[in-house]
Protein backbone atom coordinates (compact mmCIF):
# COMPACT_ATOMS: atom_id res chain seq x y z
CA UNK A 1 0.00 0.00 0.00
CA UNK A 2 0.95 4.09 -1.16
CA UNK A 3 1.52 5.49 1.86
CA UNK A 4 0.68 9.36 1.04
CA UNK A 5 -2.07 11.89 1.93
CA UNK A 6 -2.13 12.93 -1.83
CA UNK A 7 -6.08 13.29 -2.81
CA UNK A 8 -7.65 11.96 -0.17
CA UNK A 9 -8.52 14.88 1.90
CA UNK A 10 -9.61 18.49 0.95
CA UNK A 11 -9.66 21.94 2.67
CA UNK A 12 -13.98 22.65 2.19
CA UNK A 13 -13.88 25.89 4.77
CA UNK A 14 -12.22 29.01 5.26
CA UNK A 15 -12.99 31.39 7.44
CA UNK A 16 -11.47 34.60 9.86
CA UNK A 17 -11.70 37.09 12.44
CA UNK A 18 -10.89 40.46 11.17
CA UNK A 19 -7.18 41.21 11.78
CA UNK A 20 -5.49 43.83 14.42
CA UNK A 21 -2.37 45.22 15.20
CA UNK A 22 -1.27 43.07 18.17
CA UNK A 23 -2.75 44.31 21.02
CA UNK A 24 -5.87 46.12 19.77
CA UNK A 25 -8.29 43.14 19.19
CA UNK A 26 -11.59 44.31 21.05
CA UNK A 27 -12.13 40.39 21.70
CA UNK A 28 -10.42 37.79 24.14
CA UNK A 29 -8.44 35.21 22.20
CA UNK A 30 -10.20 32.27 23.21
CA UNK A 31 -13.56 34.37 21.35
CA UNK A 32 -10.98 34.93 18.54
CA UNK A 33 -10.59 31.34 18.15
CA UNK A 34 -14.48 30.99 18.72
CA UNK A 35 -14.99 33.70 15.53
CA UNK A 36 -13.00 31.92 12.89
CA UNK A 37 -14.17 28.12 13.36
CA UNK A 38 -18.10 29.48 13.18
CA UNK A 39 -16.96 31.42 10.04
CA UNK A 40 -14.94 28.65 8.58
CA UNK A 41 -18.22 26.36 9.45
CA UNK A 42 -20.16 28.59 7.54
CA UNK A 43 -18.39 29.19 4.32
CA UNK A 44 -17.98 24.89 4.56
CA UNK A 45 -22.20 25.08 4.75
CA UNK A 46 -21.78 22.95 8.25
CA UNK A 47 -23.16 22.63 11.57
CA UNK A 48 -20.74 23.99 13.78
CA UNK A 49 -21.50 20.80 16.18
CA UNK A 50 -20.08 18.70 13.40
CA UNK A 51 -16.72 19.35 13.74
CA UNK A 52 -15.37 16.75 15.63
CA UNK A 53 -11.54 17.01 15.37
CA UNK A 54 -9.23 19.81 16.23
CA UNK A 55 -5.64 20.11 15.26
CA UNK A 56 -3.31 23.03 15.98
CA UNK A 57 0.38 24.11 16.19
CA UNK A 58 3.00 26.79 17.79
CA UNK A 59 1.19 26.46 21.74
CA UNK A 60 -1.69 27.27 20.89
CA UNK A 61 -4.15 28.67 24.11
CA UNK A 62 -7.11 27.30 22.95
CA UNK A 63 -7.57 23.81 24.04
CA UNK A 64 -9.96 21.42 22.10
CA UNK A 65 -11.65 20.30 24.89
CA UNK A 66 -13.33 23.81 25.84
CA UNK A 67 -13.60 24.81 22.11
CA UNK A 68 -15.58 21.69 21.49
CA UNK A 69 -17.68 22.10 24.86
CA UNK A 70 -18.24 25.78 23.85
CA UNK A 71 -19.21 24.75 20.37
CA UNK A 72 -21.35 22.18 21.74
CA UNK A 73 -19.42 19.46 19.58
CA UNK A 74 -21.41 16.20 19.27
CA UNK A 75 -18.55 13.95 19.57
CA UNK A 76 -14.62 15.18 20.20
CA UNK A 77 -12.30 13.21 18.32
CA UNK A 78 -8.80 14.10 17.30
CA UNK A 79 -7.24 16.75 19.52
CA UNK A 80 -4.12 17.11 18.22
CA UNK A 81 -1.15 19.91 18.56
CA UNK A 82 2.01 19.72 16.62
CA UNK A 83 5.04 20.01 19.16
CA UNK A 84 7.57 22.76 18.47
CA UNK A 85 8.75 25.04 15.95
CA UNK A 86 6.19 28.22 16.47
CA UNK A 87 4.86 28.69 13.10
CA UNK A 88 6.94 26.40 11.43
CA UNK A 89 4.12 23.48 12.45
CA UNK A 90 1.33 25.12 10.48
CA UNK A 91 1.41 22.99 7.45
CA UNK A 92 2.13 20.36 9.69
CA UNK A 93 -1.47 20.41 11.82
CA UNK A 94 -2.88 20.34 8.37
CA UNK A 95 -1.12 16.99 7.89
CA UNK A 96 -2.15 15.42 11.07
CA UNK A 97 -5.54 16.26 10.56
CA UNK A 98 -5.17 14.81 7.02
CA UNK A 99 -3.58 11.83 8.47
CA UNK A 100 -6.23 11.32 10.73
CA UNK A 101 -8.90 11.30 8.25
CA UNK A 102 -7.44 8.87 5.99
CA UNK A 103 -7.10 6.56 8.97
CA UNK A 104 -10.27 6.71 10.07
CA UNK A 105 -9.48 8.55 13.48
CA UNK A 106 -11.39 11.52 12.40
CA UNK A 107 -14.16 13.18 9.91
CA UNK A 108 -14.68 16.27 10.05
CA UNK A 109 -11.53 18.56 11.31
CA UNK A 110 -10.39 21.86 12.11
CA UNK A 111 -7.10 23.28 11.83
CA UNK A 112 -6.76 26.86 13.69
CA UNK A 113 -4.59 29.38 15.13
CA UNK A 114 -5.85 32.51 17.44
CA UNK A 115 -3.65 34.81 18.50
CA UNK A 116 -4.47 38.01 21.07
CA UNK A 117 -0.70 39.00 21.85
CA UNK A 118 -1.96 42.38 24.67
CA UNK A 119 -3.76 39.41 26.36
CA UNK A 120 -0.09 37.33 26.36
CA UNK A 121 3.03 38.05 25.85
CA UNK A 122 4.51 38.85 22.27
CA UNK A 123 6.49 36.62 20.54
CA UNK A 124 9.54 39.84 19.43
CA UNK A 125 9.85 40.71 22.95
CA UNK A 126 12.01 39.60 26.11
CA UNK A 127 10.58 39.36 29.55
CA UNK A 128 12.50 41.28 31.93
CA UNK A 129 15.58 40.22 34.72
CA UNK A 130 15.31 37.18 36.04
CA UNK A 131 17.71 34.27 35.46
CA UNK A 132 18.20 31.94 32.21
CA UNK A 133 19.65 28.31 32.49
CA UNK A 134 20.35 25.36 29.80
CA UNK A 135 20.66 26.64 25.87
CA UNK A 136 19.18 30.27 27.01
CA UNK A 137 22.83 30.93 29.69
CA UNK A 138 24.43 30.39 26.39
CA UNK A 139 22.85 33.54 24.48
CA UNK A 140 20.40 35.54 26.57
CA UNK A 141 23.17 37.16 28.11
CA UNK A 142 24.83 38.36 25.18
CA UNK A 143 21.56 40.14 24.30
CA UNK A 144 20.28 37.89 21.78
CA UNK A 145 16.17 36.63 22.50
CA UNK A 146 13.86 37.00 19.84
CA UNK A 147 13.43 35.17 16.61
CA UNK A 148 15.02 38.14 14.62
CA UNK A 149 18.43 38.17 16.17
CA UNK A 150 18.87 34.57 16.26
CA UNK A 151 17.73 33.98 12.33
CA UNK A 152 19.95 37.26 11.71
CA UNK A 153 23.11 34.87 12.44
CA UNK A 154 21.81 32.18 9.91
CA UNK A 155 20.66 34.56 7.34
CA UNK A 156 24.38 36.45 7.36
CA UNK A 157 26.09 33.49 6.89
CA UNK A 158 23.81 32.21 4.13
CA UNK A 159 24.64 35.86 2.28
CA UNK A 160 28.23 35.39 2.42
CA UNK A 161 28.25 31.66 1.71
CA UNK A 162 25.89 32.64 -1.73
CA UNK A 163 26.12 36.62 -1.91
CA UNK A 164 22.96 37.14 -1.68
CA UNK A 165 22.17 40.87 -1.96
CA UNK A 166 19.54 42.99 -0.21
CA UNK A 167 17.49 43.68 -3.45
CA UNK A 168 16.64 40.30 -3.28
CA UNK A 169 15.32 40.77 0.09
CA UNK A 170 13.28 43.95 -0.68
CA UNK A 171 11.64 42.34 -3.84
CA UNK A 172 10.00 39.42 -1.05
CA UNK A 173 8.95 42.04 1.15
CA UNK A 174 7.74 44.31 -1.75
CA UNK A 175 5.84 41.72 -2.89
CA UNK A 176 3.45 40.86 0.12
CA UNK A 177 3.09 44.87 0.34
CA UNK A 178 2.22 45.23 -3.33
CA UNK A 179 -0.63 42.29 -2.93
CA UNK A 180 -1.81 43.83 0.59
CA UNK A 181 -2.71 46.83 -1.27
CA UNK A 182 -5.57 44.72 -2.88
CA UNK A 183 -6.96 42.36 -0.22
CA UNK A 184 -9.25 44.51 1.91
CA UNK A 185 -8.46 42.29 4.81
CA UNK A 186 -5.32 42.93 5.37
CA UNK A 187 -3.35 45.39 7.79
CA UNK A 188 -1.65 47.10 5.66
CA UNK A 189 -4.34 47.68 3.36
CA UNK A 190 -3.47 51.44 1.57
CA UNK A 191 -0.29 51.07 3.27
CA UNK A 192 1.66 50.65 -0.02
CA UNK A 193 5.51 50.17 0.56
CA UNK A 194 8.58 51.75 -1.65
CA UNK A 195 12.06 50.77 -2.91
CA UNK A 196 12.71 54.12 -0.84
CA UNK A 197 11.05 53.25 2.46
CA UNK A 198 11.86 49.85 2.47
CA UNK A 199 16.04 51.26 1.82
CA UNK A 200 15.88 53.50 4.72
CA UNK A 201 13.88 51.82 7.18
CA UNK A 202 15.80 51.10 10.67
CA UNK A 203 17.49 48.80 11.29
CA UNK A 204 16.55 45.93 13.62
CA UNK A 205 19.09 43.42 13.92
CA UNK A 206 21.30 43.28 10.71
CA UNK A 207 20.99 41.62 7.98
CA UNK A 208 17.12 42.83 8.57
CA UNK A 209 15.49 45.91 8.70
CA UNK A 210 12.04 46.54 9.39
CA UNK A 211 10.66 45.57 6.49
CA UNK A 212 11.89 42.40 6.65
CA UNK A 213 10.51 42.13 9.57
CA UNK A 214 6.30 40.51 10.27
CA UNK A 215 4.61 42.41 11.62
CA UNK A 216 2.77 41.04 15.10
CA UNK A 217 -1.01 40.88 15.16
CA UNK A 218 -4.07 39.80 16.79
CA UNK A 219 -6.75 37.40 15.00
CA UNK A 220 -8.32 33.90 14.22
CA UNK A 221 -7.88 31.77 11.52
CA UNK A 222 -9.10 28.37 10.85
CA UNK A 223 -9.58 26.04 8.31
CA UNK A 224 -12.35 23.05 8.09
CA UNK A 225 -10.98 19.38 6.38
CA UNK A 226 -13.12 16.17 4.83
CA UNK A 227 -12.22 13.08 3.16
CA UNK A 228 -12.42 13.37 -0.99
CA UNK A 229 -15.29 10.88 -0.81
CA UNK A 230 -17.16 13.92 1.07
CA UNK A 231 -15.58 16.66 -0.32
CA UNK A 232 -17.52 16.95 -3.72
CA UNK A 233 -20.66 17.25 -1.87
CA UNK A 234 -19.70 21.21 -0.57
CA UNK A 235 -20.32 24.18 -1.87
CA UNK A 236 -16.92 25.86 -2.68
CA UNK A 237 -14.67 23.98 -4.79
CA UNK A 238 -12.55 21.53 -3.24
CA UNK A 239 -8.77 21.98 -2.27
CA UNK A 240 -7.05 18.82 -2.09
CA UNK A 241 -4.40 18.31 -0.31
CA UNK A 242 -1.76 16.75 -2.68
CA UNK A 243 1.16 16.26 0.16
CA UNK A 244 2.57 17.42 3.71
CA UNK A 245 6.14 16.89 4.74
CA UNK A 246 7.62 18.04 8.20
CA UNK A 247 10.66 17.47 10.01
CA UNK A 248 14.65 19.00 10.05
CA UNK A 249 17.70 18.68 9.28
CA UNK A 250 20.26 16.76 11.27
CA UNK A 251 20.49 17.80 15.17
CA UNK A 252 18.88 21.04 14.08
CA UNK A 253 18.44 21.81 17.49
CA UNK A 254 21.88 21.58 18.87
CA UNK A 255 22.86 23.97 21.38
CA UNK A 256 24.60 26.94 21.45
CA UNK A 257 23.82 27.40 17.71
CA UNK A 258 25.41 24.30 16.67
CA UNK A 259 23.35 22.55 13.74
CA UNK A 260 25.48 21.53 10.94
CA UNK A 261 23.03 23.53 8.60
CA UNK A 262 22.83 26.32 10.86
CA UNK A 263 22.47 28.94 8.15
CA UNK A 264 19.29 27.51 6.64
CA UNK A 265 15.51 27.68 6.52
CA UNK A 266 15.75 23.85 7.84
CA UNK A 267 13.94 22.55 4.77
CA UNK A 268 17.13 20.69 3.24
CA UNK A 269 15.64 16.77 4.17
CA UNK A 270 11.78 18.14 4.52
CA UNK A 271 10.94 19.43 0.63
CA UNK A 272 12.29 16.00 -0.79
CA UNK A 273 9.39 13.94 0.95
CA UNK A 274 6.84 16.92 -0.53
CA UNK A 275 7.39 16.72 -4.04
CA UNK A 276 7.70 13.05 -4.02
CA UNK A 277 4.10 13.07 -2.39
CA UNK A 278 2.76 15.02 -4.13
CA UNK A 279 4.14 13.65 -7.59
CA UNK A 280 5.23 17.11 -8.42
CA UNK A 281 8.13 19.33 -8.57
CA UNK A 282 8.92 23.34 -8.40
CA UNK A 283 7.72 24.04 -11.89
CA UNK A 284 4.39 22.72 -11.58
CA UNK A 285 3.36 24.91 -8.06
CA UNK A 286 1.18 27.97 -10.11
CA UNK A 287 1.17 30.09 -6.70
CA UNK A 288 3.59 29.95 -3.66
CA UNK A 289 2.46 31.22 -0.12
CA UNK A 290 6.06 31.02 2.00
CA UNK A 291 6.12 32.08 5.89
CA UNK A 292 7.68 35.62 6.16
CA UNK A 293 8.73 35.95 8.87
CA UNK A 294 11.78 36.97 8.00
CA UNK A 295 12.66 38.13 4.33
CA UNK A 296 15.68 36.06 4.35
CA UNK A 297 13.86 32.89 5.83
CA UNK A 298 11.15 33.15 2.29
CA UNK A 299 14.29 33.15 0.25
CA UNK A 300 16.27 30.02 2.44
CA UNK A 301 13.28 28.38 2.11
CA UNK A 302 12.22 29.05 -1.77
CA UNK A 303 15.79 27.67 -2.47
CA UNK A 304 15.43 24.52 -0.61
CA UNK A 305 12.46 23.37 -2.02
CA UNK A 306 13.85 24.21 -5.64
CA UNK A 307 12.50 26.86 -6.98
CA UNK A 308 16.36 28.24 -7.55
CA UNK A 309 19.46 27.45 -6.33
CA UNK A 310 20.84 29.77 -3.82
CA UNK A 311 23.22 31.21 -6.06
CA UNK A 312 20.28 32.33 -8.35
CA UNK A 313 18.24 34.02 -5.87
CA UNK A 314 18.82 37.45 -6.92
CA UNK A 315 18.12 36.62 -10.48
CA UNK A 316 14.82 34.90 -9.17
CA UNK A 317 13.58 37.19 -6.57
CA UNK A 318 13.10 40.52 -8.72
CA UNK A 319 9.77 42.27 -7.86
CA UNK A 320 8.23 41.56 -11.44
CA UNK A 321 8.59 37.90 -10.96
CA UNK A 322 6.82 37.74 -7.62
CA UNK A 323 3.52 39.56 -8.74
CA UNK A 324 -0.18 38.33 -9.51
CA UNK A 325 -1.35 37.93 -11.87
CA UNK A 326 1.50 36.99 -14.43
CA UNK A 327 5.20 37.15 -12.74
CA UNK A 328 7.22 33.80 -12.81
CA UNK A 329 5.84 32.81 -9.57
CA UNK A 330 3.26 34.55 -7.77
CA UNK A 331 4.52 34.88 -3.99
CA UNK A 332 2.41 35.71 -1.15
CA UNK A 333 -0.47 37.36 -2.92
CA UNK A 334 -2.84 38.19 -0.19
CA UNK A 335 -0.29 40.36 1.76
CA UNK A 336 1.04 37.17 3.46
CA UNK A 337 2.49 37.22 7.21
CA UNK A 338 4.21 40.98 6.31
CA UNK A 339 1.22 42.75 5.12
CA UNK A 340 -1.92 41.04 5.18
CA UNK A 341 -1.60 39.12 9.15
CA UNK A 342 1.09 37.76 10.86
CA UNK A 343 -1.71 35.06 12.01
CA UNK A 344 1.45 32.64 12.07
CA UNK A 345 1.01 31.61 8.58
CA UNK A 346 -2.65 30.05 9.10
CA UNK A 347 -3.73 33.19 6.46
CA UNK A 348 -1.12 31.48 4.08
CA UNK A 349 -2.98 28.44 4.03
CA UNK A 350 -6.51 30.07 3.44
CA UNK A 351 -5.03 32.01 0.75
CA UNK A 352 -3.89 29.54 -0.95
CA UNK A 353 -6.85 27.85 -0.60
CA UNK A 354 -8.40 30.74 -2.31
CA UNK A 355 -6.13 30.58 -5.25
CA UNK A 356 -7.33 27.04 -6.09
CA UNK A 357 -10.78 28.38 -5.75
CA UNK A 358 -10.22 31.67 -7.71
CA UNK A 359 -11.18 33.93 -5.13
CA UNK A 360 -8.41 35.69 -4.35
CA UNK A 361 -7.66 39.24 -4.39
CA UNK A 362 -4.76 39.09 -6.26
CA UNK A 363 -5.55 36.35 -8.45
CA UNK A 364 -3.42 34.29 -10.45
CA UNK A 365 -5.33 32.44 -13.34
CA UNK A 366 -5.66 28.70 -13.95
CA UNK A 367 -4.46 27.96 -10.24
CA UNK A 368 -4.37 23.87 -10.01
CA UNK A 369 -1.31 23.66 -7.56
CA UNK A 370 -0.54 26.20 -4.67
CA UNK A 371 1.99 25.36 -2.56
CA UNK A 372 2.10 26.70 1.52
CA UNK A 373 5.70 26.79 3.10
CA UNK A 374 4.85 26.83 7.21
CA UNK A 375 7.54 29.25 9.27
CA UNK A 376 11.22 28.36 8.32
CA UNK A 377 14.54 28.38 9.90
CA UNK A 378 12.63 26.76 13.60
CA UNK A 379 12.42 23.15 13.92
CA UNK A 380 10.29 20.92 13.46
CA UNK A 381 9.62 22.82 10.17
CA UNK A 382 6.49 22.11 7.94
CA UNK A 383 5.39 22.55 4.17
CA UNK A 384 2.26 21.44 1.50
CA UNK A 385 1.11 21.51 -1.52
CA UNK A 386 -2.86 21.82 -2.60
CA UNK A 387 -4.16 21.36 -5.32
CA UNK A 388 -7.60 21.59 -7.80
CA UNK A 389 -9.68 18.56 -9.06
CA UNK A 390 -7.70 18.66 -12.13
CA UNK A 391 -4.64 17.54 -10.15
CA UNK A 392 -5.73 14.52 -8.82
CA UNK B 1 33.19 46.90 32.97
CA UNK B 2 31.05 44.67 31.10
CA UNK B 3 29.95 44.95 26.93
CA UNK B 4 26.42 45.02 27.79
CA UNK B 5 24.36 47.14 30.62
CA UNK B 6 23.44 45.64 33.70
CA UNK B 7 19.80 43.81 34.11
CA UNK B 8 20.05 41.24 31.71
CA UNK B 9 19.63 37.64 32.55
CA UNK B 10 21.78 36.54 34.55
CA UNK B 11 23.30 32.63 33.65
CA UNK B 12 22.65 29.74 36.27
CA UNK B 13 23.72 25.94 35.89
CA UNK B 14 20.99 24.12 34.99
CA UNK B 15 19.28 22.42 37.96
CA UNK B 16 20.94 19.00 36.78
CA UNK B 17 24.15 19.74 36.90
CA UNK B 18 24.66 18.97 33.15
CA UNK B 19 26.66 22.67 31.87
CA UNK B 20 28.13 22.96 35.80
CA UNK B 21 32.00 22.59 34.66
CA UNK B 22 31.52 24.74 31.96
CA UNK B 23 30.74 27.82 34.23
CA UNK B 24 32.40 26.28 37.29
CA UNK B 25 35.63 26.98 34.29
CA UNK B 26 34.43 30.38 33.05
CA UNK B 27 34.49 31.88 36.60
CA UNK B 28 38.45 30.64 36.46
CA UNK B 29 39.33 32.29 33.20
CA UNK B 30 39.60 28.75 31.64
CA UNK B 31 37.10 27.66 28.55
CA UNK B 32 35.64 24.12 28.75
CA UNK B 33 33.64 22.05 26.24
CA UNK B 34 32.69 18.69 26.08
CA UNK B 35 34.77 15.55 24.43
CA UNK B 36 33.67 12.26 24.06
CA UNK B 37 36.52 9.89 25.61
CA UNK B 38 34.94 6.77 23.25
CA UNK B 39 35.08 8.79 19.62
CA UNK B 40 36.68 11.98 20.90
CA UNK B 41 33.95 14.07 19.15
CA UNK B 42 34.10 17.37 20.39
CA UNK B 43 30.21 18.43 21.53
CA UNK B 44 28.69 21.92 22.13
CA UNK B 45 26.81 22.93 24.14
CA UNK B 46 26.45 20.25 26.45
CA UNK B 47 24.43 17.21 25.98
CA UNK B 48 24.17 13.71 28.06
CA UNK B 49 25.15 11.39 25.68
CA UNK B 50 28.13 11.64 22.55
CA UNK B 51 25.48 12.52 19.45
CA UNK B 52 27.80 10.31 17.18
CA UNK B 53 28.60 7.16 19.31
CA UNK B 54 25.84 7.41 22.19
CA UNK B 55 29.00 7.19 24.55
CA UNK B 56 28.27 8.62 28.34
CA UNK B 57 31.43 8.35 28.43
CA UNK B 58 31.36 12.97 28.41
CA UNK B 59 34.49 14.43 29.21
CA UNK B 60 35.54 18.35 30.00
CA UNK B 61 38.33 19.72 28.34
CA UNK B 62 40.25 22.90 28.11
CA UNK B 63 40.17 24.01 24.92
CA UNK B 64 42.40 27.69 24.16
CA UNK B 65 40.00 30.54 23.85
CA UNK B 66 41.05 31.15 20.11
CA UNK B 67 38.77 30.97 17.11
CA UNK B 68 37.29 32.99 14.20
CA UNK B 69 33.97 34.40 13.20
CA UNK B 70 31.49 32.17 11.63
CA UNK B 71 28.61 34.26 11.50
CA UNK B 72 27.40 37.80 13.81
CA UNK B 73 24.45 40.17 13.80
CA UNK B 74 24.51 43.88 14.87
CA UNK B 75 21.23 44.41 17.12
CA UNK B 76 19.86 47.67 17.13
CA UNK B 77 16.32 47.33 17.92
CA UNK B 78 16.33 47.07 21.73
CA UNK B 79 14.01 43.83 22.67
CA UNK B 80 14.89 44.17 26.50
CA UNK B 81 14.48 46.73 29.11
CA UNK B 82 17.72 46.57 29.61
CA UNK B 83 18.83 47.41 26.44
CA UNK B 84 16.57 50.30 25.72
CA UNK B 85 18.88 53.59 25.21
CA UNK B 86 21.73 51.89 24.98
CA UNK B 87 22.59 51.74 21.48
CA UNK B 88 23.78 48.84 18.71
CA UNK B 89 25.62 46.05 19.93
CA UNK B 90 27.31 43.29 18.21
CA UNK B 91 26.69 39.28 19.00
CA UNK B 92 29.12 36.91 16.74
CA UNK B 93 29.05 33.01 16.42
CA UNK B 94 32.76 31.49 17.25
CA UNK B 95 33.91 29.16 15.35
CA UNK B 96 37.04 26.70 16.85
CA UNK B 97 38.66 25.22 14.25
CA UNK B 98 41.05 23.41 17.02
CA UNK B 99 37.54 22.03 18.42
CA UNK B 100 36.15 19.95 16.27
CA UNK B 101 34.65 23.54 14.29
CA UNK B 102 32.25 23.90 17.47
CA UNK B 103 30.68 27.58 17.89
CA UNK B 104 29.67 29.32 20.79
CA UNK B 105 27.97 33.10 20.85
CA UNK B 106 29.46 36.08 22.54
CA UNK B 107 30.01 39.53 22.19
CA UNK B 108 32.36 41.34 19.45
CA UNK B 109 34.33 43.61 22.09
CA UNK B 110 35.41 47.19 20.91
CA UNK B 111 33.15 49.96 18.91
CA UNK B 112 29.59 48.33 18.71
CA UNK B 113 29.66 50.00 15.25
CA UNK B 114 32.94 48.00 14.24
CA UNK B 115 33.06 46.23 10.22
CA UNK B 116 32.46 42.80 11.33
CA UNK B 117 34.57 40.32 8.75
CA UNK B 118 33.44 36.37 8.98
CA UNK B 119 36.34 34.69 9.12
CA UNK B 120 38.29 36.78 11.00
CA UNK B 121 40.22 35.46 14.11
CA UNK B 122 39.18 36.59 17.38
CA UNK B 123 40.09 35.54 21.05
CA UNK B 124 37.78 34.46 23.96
CA UNK B 125 38.12 38.15 27.05
CA UNK B 126 36.43 36.58 30.42
CA UNK B 127 33.95 39.05 31.77
CA UNK B 128 33.50 38.54 35.52
CA UNK B 129 30.16 39.64 37.08
CA UNK B 130 31.12 38.74 40.60
CA UNK B 131 28.04 41.71 41.69
CA UNK B 132 25.32 39.00 40.54
CA UNK B 133 23.45 37.05 43.58
CA UNK B 134 25.24 34.32 41.98
CA UNK B 135 28.35 35.64 40.69
CA UNK B 136 29.63 34.57 36.81
CA UNK B 137 31.71 34.97 34.24
CA UNK B 138 31.06 35.60 30.68
CA UNK B 139 33.22 34.77 27.79
CA UNK B 140 33.65 37.40 25.30
CA UNK B 141 35.21 37.99 22.10
CA UNK B 142 38.22 40.31 20.52
CA UNK B 143 39.41 40.19 17.21
CA UNK B 144 43.12 38.96 17.46
ZN1 LIG C 1 31.54 9.49 20.93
Amino acid sequence: MERSLRGKVAVVGIGETRYYKHGQSPEPEFKLALMAILAAAADAGIDPSDIDSFASYSNDRNDPSRLAAALGTKELRLSNMQWGGGGGGGAAAVGNAAAAIITGQADIAVVYRALAQGQFQRFGRAAAGGTVSGDNALINPYGIFVPAQRFALKFMRYMHEHGVRREAMRAIAMASYHHAQSNPRAVMYGRPLTEEAYDTSRWIAEPYRLFDCCQENDGAAALILVSAERAKDFRHKPAYVLAAAQGSDHRNAARSFNAPDFASSSFGPVAPHLWEMAKLGPDDVDVLQSYENFTGGVLMSMAEHGFFKPEEANDFLTLENLLAPSGKLPLNTSGGNLAECYMHGLELQIEAVRQIRGQSTAQVPDVHVAGVIAGPMVTPVSTMIIGSQETL
Amino acid sequence: MTYLPPGLPAPVIENDGLDLPYWEGTRQGVLKVQRCGACNTWQWGPEWLCHHCRSWDMRWVQVEGKGRIWTWTRCWHPVHPALRDHGPYIAVLIELPHAGDIRMLGNLLGDPEQAVTIGASVEAVFEPHDDAPAPYTLVQWRRA
